[in-house]
């Protein structure tokens, strides 16, 4: 690993993989205190659609991807709070069809795609530079608004009709959640791909839920484990010549059984 | 309305007029009228699915009504529902969900705290106070899962004193604490009553005749005389109200006097 460093696309990665964590510990909390991990999940697919937009119109994809999965993700916070039945249907339409449109899209895009496998399966290695300074800057956004209303996030998420009954903003703030969602996903696509986003989302932050006092410590201590699995995960596909994003989760699986094993020893 | 209630001593805090609410077409409260006075300490009884806690979500502003009129301190219920402690049914919680005591009670500062304002000493000074007041100031670092039925219960109340509410509303506040418990609630609740006007839903009837000062049926409609004594009329609305008031034959207490000894 040591002389892997010596290699800018390794420091990238690295560096990626850090970036990556801090959204994934801070917005991976509240998806799973909230239990929106399939919506979540949605929203993940569907900015696949961005990307096709992207190419067909010759944009940089991660603008589309930024577009469409906060489109996706309003647009299926809407359905989850006005339908009283069926809102999940509607949410899994609404993943398919982000996707397919996104593929379609693709095919009717002339020429070689080259990175397009990085979007779905994530590619580490290639992430450039500039892209490195979008994920800081979507991080620094997401962290900002996090901390800034903190106690409001804290309040819908633990008891949403009380957060109502003190007047707190509860509709607008879960639209915004669902929007931060999404910018997580975009920071995380390159790493992992989007397919696979939804592990990183979820494992590191229900492994920090097992043992964090708080929500706070629970995003803490889920950025921290988010930090070890890519980093762990990256040595492990470098050493073995395995595609990163895949083995950035496995490595977060094992943690998590280790983890689930270890808790039960405790609570014994 | 206001004015009649101020004319005549006692002012009402609660004013109900009319009110119909449901869910899809299907109605759950029917024709219903309360006017609650102030320091007043009231319970609701009535059968499971009677409309109970759909009546309290209209109250909190929380269940939109198809008819009628709600007012809380003469005001709309968004307005009003901010003198209003509000304590949920313990039950309907996540005990995985990572927060501690003291975390749980300092959200009813947020009412005192818009966005983007930071909690301040004097909401961590109300918070202190709040968990002595309600026993629970030793445990106030324990995650709140991990508590008791009973013991959450307590913190939920001391979260709804902090809103520094006039009116507190509790949805079956017994249904998980354990009997020894209870009565160590209920001596609070009356002591807080002292204070603060009580609106209270619940199963259980032995506090409805040790402890609160009117009774209401709730069964789609409201049977409500402003008085402690279980009518007659509440028992002929029979399915109304659970058998065991017939079968323990409470103690029917002679009227309640209005409004208490007019404070």
């Amino acid at each position: 690993m040591m002389e892997a460093l010596q290699y800018e696309f390794m420091r990238n990665a690295l560096l990626a993989g850090f970036l990556v964590s801090i959204a994934c510990g801070v917005i991976g909390a509240l998806v799973v205190v909230n239990r929106i991990v399939f919506i979540s999940g949605g929203i993940a697919h569907a900015a696949y659609g961005g990307i096709g937009l992207g190419y067909y119109f010759g944009f940089n994809p991660v603008w589309g991807a930024v577009a469409f999965s906060i489109a996706s993700a309003l647009g299926m916070g809407a359905v989850q709070r006005r339908t009283r039945q069926r809102a999940d249907t509607l949410i899994g339409v609404m993943w398919a069809v982000g996707m397919a449109l996104g593929i379609v899209l693709l095919d009717l895009t002339p020429g070689y795609k080259a990175d397009l496998m990085s979007y779905l399966f994530g590619s580490i290695l290639t992430v450039p530079r500039e892209e490195l300074l979008l994920m800081l800057g979507l991080d620094l956004a997401i962290v900002a608004v996090v901390a800034l209303f903190y106690k409001e996030f804290l309040a819908i998420s633990f008891d949403e009709a009380f957060a109502e009954v003190e007047n707190v903003p509860v509709e607008a703030l879960w639209m915004a959640l669902l929007c931060l969602i999404a910018l997580t996903v975009v920071v995380m696509m390159r790493v992992v791909g989007l397919i696979l986003v939804i592990a990183l989302l979820t494992i590191p932050a229900a492994i920090a839920g097992q043992f964090a006092r708080d929500l706070k410590r629970m995003m803490a201590l889920g950025s921290g484990l988010g930090v070890l699995f890519t980093t762990l995960g990256l040595w492990a596909s470098y050493a073995f010549n395995l595609t990163s994003g895949a083995t950035i989760i496995l490595v977060a699986a094992a943690g998590f059984a280790v983890a689930t094993a270890l808790r039960r020893v405790l609570s014994r | 309305m206001m004015q009649e209630g101020r004319a005549t001593g006692p002012r009402e805090v609660i004013s109900v007029r009319g009110l119909w609410a449901g869910y899809d077409g299907e109605i759950v409260l029917q024709d219903v009228n309360l006017l609650v006075q102030e320091g007043d300490f009231v319970g609701l009884i009535g059968p499971n699915g009677g409309g109970k806690t759909t009546f309290l979500k209209v109250l909190l502003g929380l269940h939109p009504p198809l008819r009628g009129e709600v007012r809380i301190l003469g005001m709309g219920v968004k307005e009003g529902r901010r003198y209003v402690g509000y304590v949920p049914q313990v039950a309907e919680f996540d005990r995985e969900f990572p927060i501690q005591v003291w975390d749980v009670v300092r959200m009813g500062r947020l009412g005192h705290r818009r966005l983007l304002r930071r909690f301040t000493r004097e909401d961590d000074e109300v918070v202190a106070e709040l968990l002595r007041e309600v026993g629970m100031w030793e445990h106030r670092d324990r995650p709140f899962g991990e508590l008791s039925g009973g013991q959450r219960q307590r913190v939920y109340i001391a979260r709804a004193l902090a809103q520094e509410p006039k009116i507190l509303f509790l949805d079956e506040p017994l249904a998980s604490v354990d009997p020894e418990m209870r009565t160590n609630i209920y001596d609070l609740l009356q002591r807080l009553n002292e204070r603060i006007t009580i609106l209270m839903v619940t199963h259980d009837l032995g506090a409805i005749s040790s402890y609160v000062k009117t009774v209401g049926c709730l069964n789609r409609r409201l049977i409500y005389h402003a008085s402690k004594e279980i009518t007659a009329e509440m028992l002929e609305e029979g399915y109304a109200c659970p058998v065991d008031l017939i079968a323990h034959g409470l103690p029917h207490r002679v009227f309640a006097p209005h409004g208490e000894e007019g404070r």
